[in-house]
């Protein structure tokens, strides 16, 4: 009987409509972004776990902690993980708002959608400004 | 086998819901959930107020961020911080892997993974900051 299913059914063929069929919608894009940022705050726990390690430990841990903070590649991911943070932080918010059973309206959730992505790039812009003028603006 | 018969195709015909049925609750099926509601109520002003700390430790040389990290208000927060994220983030890989993995040993070893790193991380994160409140 299995076998039978197995030899009849491509594997290829879409059993049921998925990704591949839809447009994106707003919503759909920031529920993905939650769960990638969320991934992406898992693994750059190790960088802040690095930075109070290397605070803990003294000057020279604490310097080479700082030089890769300083270089391209350490202002990219920190870049990255600020965002990450904010947005995942502002999705959050959004979700509790969910949990109070508001916010489930056409015209609401597309607002909380734009609200979270907008806001993240925003308020990241703000955090990497301030960060760029308390390192002492262009070194 | 990807087809439209799954990997794990039952060799009987008792269902899922036979099996456990008369087996009463198995009251910690919200548990997972709650937390992780409860550590992002939290998450929310620790996250805003690590990334304040974040910005104000910024091009400070090690001695200066020590002593502001090992400072009672900013060391407590931070410990909160790291204590309520750690939570947060292994019930949330959690939920990737058992979304994504459907095999089962490879999903065993991915959980015994996360929850390895989860501890890790939280541990040698609160034994540096509490290293910096006290000297240990």
């Amino acid at each position: 009987m299995a076998d039978t299913l197995d030899r009849r059914a491509p594997v290829t063929r879409p059993i049921s409509p998925h990704l591949q069929i839809y447009r994106l919608p707003l919503t759909l894009v920031m529920s993905g972004l939650h769960r990638i940022t969320g991934f992406v705050l898992y693994f750059g726990m190790l960088l802040v776990c690095w930075w109070f390690l290397a605070a803990a430990q003294g000057p020279n841990a604490y310097a080479k902690f700082q030089w890769f903070a300083g270089s391209i590649i350490g202002q990219i991911v920190i870049l990255g993980y600020t965002w990450s943070l904010i947005h995942h932080t502002l999705g959050g918010i959004r979700h509790l708002i969910w949990d109070t059973g508001r916010g489930f309206g056409p015209q609401e959730r597309e607002w909380l959608a734009a609200a979270t992505i907008i806001g993240s790039l925003a308020l990241t812009f703000v955090v990497a400004l301030i960060g760029y003028l308390a390192m002492g603006g262009s070194r | 086998m990807s087809g439209i018969t799954p990997d794990s195709a039952p060799k009987h015909f008792r269902t899922a819901l036979a099996k456990v049925r008369g087996r009463g609750a198995a009251k910690s099926g919200t548990g997972d959930f709650w937390m992780q509601r409860m550590t992002s109520v939290a998450g929310v002003p620790l996250t805003i107020m690590a990334i304040v700390i974040g910005i104000f430790l910024l091009g400070r040389n090690q001695a200066a961020a020590a002593q502001i990290l090992g400072s009672p208000l900013v060391g407590i927060i931070m410990l909160l911080f790291v204590i309520c994220t750690v939570v947060h983030m292994k019930i949330g890989m959690q939920e990737i892997v058992v979304d994504y993995v459907p095999d089962e040993s490879t999903k065993l070893t991915l959980l015994l993974a996360n929850t390895f790193f989860c501890w890790s991380v939280g541990v040698i994160s609160v034994y540096a900051l509490l290293k910096l409140s006290f000297g240990l």
